[in-house]
Formats: C-alpha cells, sequence, structure tokens
C-alpha cells in the first residue's frame, strides 16, 4: 500500500510504531499532489515548505515518544477556514490576497495536535453553490469521473481525500456542503449538529446554518477528526457548553435495535435518480439486516425546506458579505473614485455572479415592506421543520434518507440553471435548517460508475450514535473501499 | 392668532462606561492612538465572531431601572446593515423588535411646574468608528478605536412641549446616567448625544404635524438653541400656508440655523434582522432583584425626600439634587449643622456661584462640606456676622484653610462686649452731632447711617443686634 493511501488511524499507527516518519508520509502526500493535481484541480493553495516543516517538527515530538492522534498526520483545510500566515480566499476574488491575522479554533485545535496541513483547498465563492464552478479561480474535477463536478461547496475538499491528496480535511455545511460532495467523491463527510464546533475563523456564509465538519475515507477518520473539532469555545456564542463523548469508542456500538425513520416521501421526490434510489434502499435493507428495525415518518414541512433555506441563507449572506467593501482589506477598485463608486466597482468586480445573485435575493428578502412576507415567513417555516424533526425522533433514533437526488453531473450542466443547482439541496438543507448532525457514507455506485451516499440524520448532538451506524455500516459493506481510477 | 404648539421627542445616545468593549476585550479608553484599541473581532475580520460583554447588560438595566423601564422578557440583538467606512462589518450590532427595556418615565420641572416624560425604549448597541478628513488632501482617515464601544439608546415619547423641556428632559437623563454610575454623559467627547424629533401642531388639537429629526446636537445649549430654531422655522412656514418635509435637518452652530440633509439619509432601509451570531438575552427575575437592590437612591426620590424631610422649597431641593455627589455634600454639611436651609441657601449662593465662575464640579470643591458646616456654626453662634462670613469663605477658598484660623489670623471675631461697643457708639454720635440732631427731629432713617458708622469703626465685626439696641437706647 502507497503512504498517501493511507487512513488517520493506520497512518497514526505506523507513527507510533516509528516504522514511517511524519516527512516521509507528508512527502508522500506532497507526491501525489504533485502528481494528481493537474487532473483534480482541488487546491488553491499547496503550502509545501510549511507542511514539511511541520511534518519535522511533528516527527521531533513522537520521537520523543509523545503521539497524539493528528500529531504528524497531514490534512488539508477548506479554504473557509482561517489560517494565520497562510492565504484564505474563501474561493473569490475580493479575498484573493487575503492573509488571516489569526486561526480559526479549529486549527488551533488541528495545530496543537502537530497534524499537517498540506494547504487549501477549492470551494464555491463563499462556500455558495454545490459544484465548485462558482469558485472564482478553478472547477475542481471528480476523481471518478473529471468530467463530472465533485459536488459542492466543499468539493475541493472531498476530491482531495478521494484522489488521496491528504488523509482526511475539514469542511464546512450550510445546506449539503460537506455530505453532498462526500457523496459525490466516495468518501464519508459529517456535518455536525449546529454548536458542536466552533465557528470562529470560519468566514461566515449564513451564521445560522454554517457547521465545520472533517471529511475522511472512513467514518472512524471522521470520529477522531470530530474529537479534535468538538467542544466549547467562548468565542463563538453559539458554540455549545455540552460534554464531548468519546466518539471513537462510540463507533462499536452498532445498530442492534435502532429504529431507523424512513421518510417515505423523500423517495417520492421527482427526479430522484432510480440508481440512487435503489443503492438508499439497500443500504436501509443492509442496516435492517445488521439488527435495526425501520419506521415509517412523516416530515411534511421539509417540501418548503428549499424555500426557506434560499430566503435564510441569502439574508444572513448579505449581511455577513457587506464587509468586503474594499476600505480595509481584500480587493479594492476604482482606488481614487469617490466612495460610492469604488464600493460599487469593489464588489461588482470582486464577486462573482452566484454571490451576487444570492446578496441581492437576500437584501430584497429582508428589504421593508417585504420582510414579514419573506424572511419571517422562513423562519416561521424553519420552526416548523424543526418541531417535524423533534416528533419524528420520538418516533425513531435515527433518519436515512439519501443525500442527492441523483450522482455528480457533469461540469457545465447547471452553470444557467442556478433553481435546478439549488433544488438538488433538497435532502440536505433540512439537516440544516433544524440544526442536526447528518452524514454521508458511501452505499454504491451508479451505473455509470459514480459514488452515491447515504445519508444518516440523528437528534441533536447525538453524533456518537449516527457515527456507530455510519461505522457498523461501513464494515457490512465495500463501497468504501471503492477507490476512482486516476491515471497520472 | 394661530398659535402652535411644539411635539419634541429625543433619541439620546449613552456611552457606557465599561472597561472592555461590547463584543471584544479592546480597550474603550478615550484619546488613544488612532487604531490601537483594535482586534480581528472589532475590525470586522472575516471569520470572527461577537462574544457579548455582561457588563453592558448589566449598565444597560441599571439604567432601564432608574427610569422605570420594564424589562420584557428575553431580548436580541439585531443587525443594522449599511455601507459606511466607519462601520467595519458592513452592519451595526444593535437591538430592534426584541430592546431590553420598554415603558419608562422621568420627571421634569420647568418654571416650577412639574411633567412626567415618558420613555418608549432603551436598548443597547456598538457604536462605529470615526472618519478623520485630512484637511489639504481629498482623503479620509478611518479610526476604529471607537468601535464597538458600547452604547445605549434611550428613545423618549414625544412629550415635550418647549426647547426648555426637551433641556431639562436631557439634564435628568445625563444626572441619573452619572448618578448611577453607568456613562459620564461629556456631551462636547461624544459619550452622551442626542438627535431630536420635531413637530408643531394648532394648540388645543392632538393629531402629530410632520416631523423633521435635528441632529449634530453637540452641547446642551446647541440643543435648545436648535429646537428654538426648528420651532421658529416650522411656525414661519405654517403661517405662509406651506408644509413642513419629513427631513434631517443638522443643526449647523457657525450660522444659528438647522440646514437640511437634502433626504440624503431618508433613503435608508436598514434591512434589520436578529443576528444569528449573538444568543437571545435572558434576564431573570433574580438578577433584575439584584440590580434594583444595588440601585442607589435615585435623583427624584432623593429630591422628594429633601423636601420632606428638610422641608426645602422643590427649587432648593432640584438644585441641590442635579448630582449624586451635591447631594451628598448637602448631607455631609447637615451631619454637622443641621440647619437645611442656611446650608442649601450658602451652597446654592455663594458655594455653586463659586465653582460655576471656576467651572469646577462639587468633587473639586477648594472649600470642604465639613469646613462650610464648622463656618456656618460659627455664623449661627454669633461669632461672625453674616458679611464678615461671606469673606471668611471667600478667603477659605482661595486658601484652603478653615474658618477658625482666618477668623483669628485676620481677627474678624464679632465683638458682643457691651463696653466696647458703647465705647464705639458713643464715639460715632459725637462725631455727627447733625445726624443726631435731625434724627430727633423724626429723621428715623437715619438709624441705618450710625449703624453704618459703628460697623465701619469696628471693621464690621460689631454684633449689629447689640449696636442696634444701644443706638436706641441712646438716641431715646
Amino acid at each position: 500500500m502507497t503512504l498517501h493511501s493511507l487512513t488517520i488511524a493506520q497512518a497514526h499507527d505506523l507513527l507510533k510504531r516509528r516504522q514511517i516518519s511524519s516527512v516521509e508520509l507528508t512527502r508522500a502526500v506532497l507526491d501525489r499532489i504533485a502528481a494528481v493535481e493537474p487532473q483534480i484541480k482541488a487546491f488553491l493553495t499547496v503550502t509545501a515548505e510549511q507542511a514539511l516543516a511541520a511534518a519535522r517538527k511533528a516527527d521531533a515530538t513522537i520521537a520523543q515518544g509523545r503521539i497524539a492522534p493528528l500529531t504528524g498526520i497531514p490534512i488539508a483545510l477548506k479554504d473557509v477556514l482561517c489560517t494565520q500566515g497562510v492565504r484564505t480566499t474563501c474561493g473569490s476574488r475580493i479575498l484573493e490576497n487575503f492573509i488571516p491575522p489569526f486561526d480559526a479554533f479549529v486549527v488551533q485545535r488541528l495545530n496543537a495536535q502537530q497534524a499537517v496541513s498540506v494547504g487549501k483547498l477549492n470551494m464555491d465563492e463563499f462556500a455558495m453553490g454545490s459544484t465548485t464552478e462558482h469558485s472564482a479561480f478553478q472547477t475542481t474535477c471528480n476523481p471518478w469521473d473529471t468530467t463530472c463536478i465533485p459536488g459542492g461547496s466543499s468539493g475541493g475538499s472531498a476530491a482531495a481525500v478521494a484522489a488521496d491528496m491528504c488523509l482526511a480535511t475539514l469542511g464546512s455545511d450550510t445546506g449539503g456542503s460537506i455530505r453532498q460532495p462526500a457523496s459525490h467523491c466516495g468518501v464519508v463527510g459529517l456535518k455536525p449538529t449546529y454548536g458542536r464546533v466552533s465557528r470562529f475563523g470560519l468566514v461566515a456564509f449564513a451564521s445560522s446554518l454554517d457547521q465545520i465538519g472533517p471529511l475522511g475515507k472512513c467514518v472512524a477518520d471522521c470520529a477522531w477528526l470530530l474529537q479534535v473539532i468538538a467542544g466549547h469555545d467562548p468565542a463563538d456564542a453559539t458554540c455549545a457548553p455540552c460534554e464531548v463523548p468519546d466518539y471513537s469508542a462510540a463507533l462499536t456500538a452498532g445498530v442492534q435495535g435502532l429504529r431507523i425513520g424512513i421518510p417515505r416521501s423523500y423517495f417520492e421526490v421527482d427526479g430522484l435518480h432510480p440508481d440512487v434510489a435503489k443503492a438508499v434502499l439497500a443500504a436501509i435493507a443492509t442496516l435492517e439486516s445488521l439488527g435495526a428495525r425501520t419506521v415509517d415518518i412523516e416530515l411534511p414541512y421539509t417540501k418548503y425546506g428549499v424555500a426557506a433555506y434560499y430566503v435564510i441563507a441569502p439574508s444572513e449572506a448579505s449581511s455577513n458579505l457587506a464587509r468586503y467593501d474594499g476600505v480595509k482589506y481584500g480587493r479594492r477598485d476604482a482606488e481614487t473614485a469617490e466612495l460610492l463608486e469604488m464600493y460599487r466597482a469593489t464588489r461588482s468586480q470582486g464577486f462573482g455572479p452566484e454571490v451576487q445573485r444570492r446578496i441581492l435575493l437576500g437584501t430584497y428578502a429582508l428589504s421593508a415592506g417585504y420582510y414579514d412576507a419573506y424572511y419571517r415567513k422562513a423562519s416561521q417555516v424553519r420552526t416548523l421543520i424543526m418541531r417535524d424533526f423533534a416528533q419524528a425522533f420520538e418516533k425513531c433514533d435515527l433518519i436515512a434518507a439519501p443525500v442527492t437526488p441523483a450522482p455528480a453531473t457533469l461540469i457545465g450542466a447547471h452553470t444557467d440553471d442556478p433553481l435546478a443547482m439549488y433544488l438538488s439541496d433538497i435532502y440536505t438543507l433540512p439537516a440544516n435548517l433544524a440544526g442536526i448532525p447528518g452524514i454521508s457514507v458511501p452505499c454504491g455506485l451508479s451505473a455509470d460508475g459514480l459514488p452515491i451516499g447515504l445519508q444518516l440524520m440523528a437528534g441533536h448532538f447525538e453524533e456518537a450514535r449516527l457515527l456507530a451506524a455510519a461505522q457498523a455500516f461501513e464494515q457490512a459493506t465495500p463501497f468504501h473501499q471503492a477507490k476512482p481510477r486516476i491515471n497520472p | 392668532m394661530l398659535t402652535f404648539e411644539p411635539v419634541i421627542g429625543l433619541e439620546v445616545h449613552a456611552q457606557l462606561k465599561t472597561d472592555t468593549k461590547i463584543f471584544c476585550g479592546c480597550s474603550t479608553r478615550f484619546g488613544a492612538p488612532p487604531n490601537t484599541h483594535t482586534c480581528p473581532v472589532c475590525l470586522g475580520m472575516p471569520g470572527v465572531l461577537p462574544v457579548l460583554n455582561r457588563k453592558v447588560v448589566e449598565y444597560a438595566l441599571r439604567m432601564a431601572l432608574a427610569t422605570h423601564c420594564t424589562v420584557p422578557g428575553p431580548s436580541r440583538f439585531a443587525r443594522k446593515n449599511y455601507f459606511y467606512p466607519d462601520l467595519p462589518k458592513g452592519y451595526q450590532i444593535s437591538q430592534y423588535e426584541l430592546p431590553i427595556a420598554v415603558k419608562g418615565h422621568v420627571d421634569i420641572q420647568v418654571d416650577g411646574q412639574e411633567r412626567r416624560i415618558g420613555l418608549t425604549r432603551i436598548h443597547m448597541e456598538e457604536d462605529a468608528g470615526k472618519l478623520v478628513h485630512a484637511p489639504d488632501r481629498p482623503i479620509s482617515f478611518v479610526d476604529l478605536n471607537r468601535t464597538g464601544v458600547p452604547l445605549i439608546e434611550i428613545v423618549s415619547e414625544p412629550d415635550m412641549r418647549s426647547a426648555e423641556e426637551a433641556g431639562a428632559y436631557l439634564r435628568i437623563l445625563r444626572s441619573i446616567i452619572r448618578w448611577i454610575d453607568v456613562g459620564d454623559g461629556n456631551m462636547e467627547e461624544g459619550s452622551f448625544r442626542c438627535d431630536a424629533n420635531v413637530s408643531i401642531r394648532p394648540a388645543g388639537t392632538t393629531t402629530l404635524g410632520t416631523r423633521t429629526e435635528v441632529k449634530n446636537l453637540n452641547s446642551f445649549r446647541h440643543v435648545e438653541k436648535a429646537l428654538r430654531h426648528e420651532i421658529a422655522r416650522q411656525t414661519e412656514i405654517l403661517l405662509d400656508g406651506g408644509t413642513i418635509v419629513q427631513e434631517t435637518r443638522l443643526w449647523d452652530p457657525d450660522k444659528n440655523a438647522t440646514v437640511s440633509m437634502r433626504g440624503k439619509e431618508e433613503a435608508h432601509d436598514y434591512r434589520y434582522f436578529p443576528d444569528p451570531d449573538l444568543l437571545p438575552i435572558v434576564i431573570d427575575d433574580a438578577w433584575i432583584q439584584r440590580v434594583r437592590s444595588e440601585l442607589p437612591e435615585l435623583p427624584d426620590e432623593r429630591r422628594a425626600r429633601f423636601v420632606a424631610d428638610y422641608q426645602l422649597p422643590g427649587y432648593d431641593a432640584a438644585v441641590l439634587t442635579a448630582s449624586r455627589e451635591l447631594a451628598d455634600y448637602f448631607e455631609a454639611c447637615l451631619v454637622l449643622y443641621d440647619h437645611p436651609k442656611t446650608v442649601s441657601n450658602w451652597i446654592m449662593g455663594p458655594l455653586l456661584g463659586l465653582l460655576n465662575a471656576q467651572e469646577k464640579p462639587i468633587e473639586q470643591s477648594p472649600v470642604s462640606a465639613a469646613d462650610l458646616a464648622d463656618l456656618l456654626k460659627r455664623l449661627g453662634a454669633g461669632v461672625i456676622s453674616g458679611k464678615i462670613a461671606k469673606t471668611v469663605f471667600d478667603e477659605m477658598a482661595v486658601s484652603r484653610r478653615p474658618a477658625a484660623d482666618i477668623i483669628e489670623a485676620q481677627g474678624l471675631a464679632q465683638v458682643s462686649d457691651s463696653s466696647a461697643l458703647e465705647t464705639a457708639v458713643d464715639a460715632v454720635l459725637a462725631q455727627s452731632a447733625d445726624e443726631v440732631t435731625r434724627y430727633k427731629a423724626g429723621q428715623v432713617k437715619l438709624m441705618g447711617f450710625f449703624v453704618g458708622q459703628v460697623m465701619k469703626a469696628t471693621k464690621g465685626k460689631a454684633n449689629p443686634g447689640m449696636v442696634n439696641a444701644i443706638l436706641k437706647e441712646r438716641l431715646g
């Protein structure tokens, strides 16, 4: 087995037994990036020098007999996470040269364990989109078929994991941005409960929906990463001060006796690809064979999820993105013009069309005379969706559903049709609106050989149960072992 | 002729004197070099989050309870969205639908009349930064030291009917803010700012007229002047058959006039919505009870007590409770010399006259409460006359020595020795034969002349009562 193909657990074991060094491992990963990046285009910034320096330090620590779960492990970060001294673009021209003076909370946690970051990953601009085609810099290609999108917005993260360009990554999920690309790239992606992981240093898209989470080659790696990044941070008022369980220890709990809720209406959606329906229903049957039983549940208001989400998220975004005004940092156009013209030029040229579209949507929804009809109504729908889930979780322990209606589409398929792109978020948005955790685990391939994911959702702060069920499914099936064929 | 009644409501922004900013740990100290009291949070860097300073809530709550507001339940921060270079996030974190406090009041006194002014709401918010415009180039500099300094906005009902009432209301608000120690209420430094909504209507009617908002009122003097001007301007327009345009007007102290901002500000739609980065603020009864129990006796309570317990006129009580320190000074005097009206007269007259002339607050009085009480005690005991007492007071203010030292050193003690006084009287009468004749012929007003001459001869130290008695006896 080549070093870059290792999981975190495997690499940790080799590092601990000093059979490999972090420098060797990091070099292997950097070589792999050099070999496949021209085809995949997952990275916006590769920090080879810093990575090797960090690897040497990690080796020194290991040599002293001290090793934490992520010590010396090469990982990579979605470019929405602030990294001190390393540019953080959010996939946008407006932050093309922005170098944060501080680390995000999750980056501090990774650094504390001496994880080795090899670089920053491509994404749809400000995490708005589900293809990476809305990155201002490049479109990432799906390692399984480079003519297809990898999903998004954490498309760079999912593709990098799938193509072995790092052992695992962190992404962010506002409406499915971890789970959907994980599904499209055949890796595991977890969106934790809102409040489980500090958002400090996560460049905000929609503050009430954004959550950071891991993408990895297997469920156990996601559990390890979550263990490191979860927990209270006084710098984020919305970060919950509740205890973090031992996720790795919980992995073996299995699904015996668990009640899996099946929202039947989710399988009657127009546009649900038959290959996806088949794979997900087969996955549910597998869970039953492992001792779980299914119960039908109703989530009547989730059909309004897309509408509510596309009011709430753009509204918050229109405000969150107001700070990119050319005054303090980032891009400035029309330097010598009068103020209003400078604002207009900077924002018109700095933001891409999808971001501008959402700023306009949100500005409109919050405007006097429209607020009640849009923002307030959407917030009320959100409350009803939360209630849907609360009632469902009285009858079941987990909910199983598709992640996306269809496997990855061809690059360019939706670029003229934003509504079609928005509608493909139908299965992932409700978890963000309700604040509950969701995971995508590989559950098969389409007839065209593209990965399909099974989505499992649980109640607030029930990540341990979610990971245990995903782990049981993974152990019982071969799907996570399938690898894309990339010819460097 | 048609007369008009002004209707005025005020929006007051008061800076809270916390050590650190409302959503980060930066210092709030005034006057530091530009952009030195800043961090990624108050600079609005990508990815940062606000964390509420609990002390801000505590101070706002104190102000709410001191102005008889109700605290209606969970309150929320909201974002007020607009672009300006001194606003690094592109929005100000303020409160909108759910302010911390509503429905309060304060009582003001104008021309001996007490009136109650309603408070609509009090809410918390962050201050913006400051732009400094280069005098020689078309360039502005941004100083974000003030960004995130905590403010409360106090919105009144449109209950004021004259510029004087607005001035009285502002003074009361400022005195409460200082009294309960949540702000310094300094208008000139900008820690206490005011905008006014002004309209007029025919006297006796109840519908509100079209209002204008008057801004840039940065001293108490300007507020009353600007309001008088704006009321006169609106009156003139209506009398000429015109209509008032709803607009924002800036007070220009140089032109002595309000000038239109030409609707620039009117186009704003701030698109308020709840700030998703901050949780609702829950203030439970225990918190309210604790803050209430820690409040000092408030100005209006103390004023009422001064009238009831010390039999002071309402006017005296109002003057003495203009600040907590002044009221404390008064009561410290009373502990040593329990004659409230005399003490009040001396504080309101000589002492405040002196302090006003020197533009000093009572805390910097050159004459301490104990020294003033000691002086008044000597006056009351007849050791010195009223006139001498004023001389001694002036000397105390300059030399900062106690009254006893000055009286002794300058030999100012009143002469009450009857044989000494009889000698002095006889000497005066001997030198004033002509006046004595006229007095005896019926010009009794000359008594004042004789008293004056005796006082002059004794350098003012003669006991005036005794001088009178001796003169009457001698002149038969």
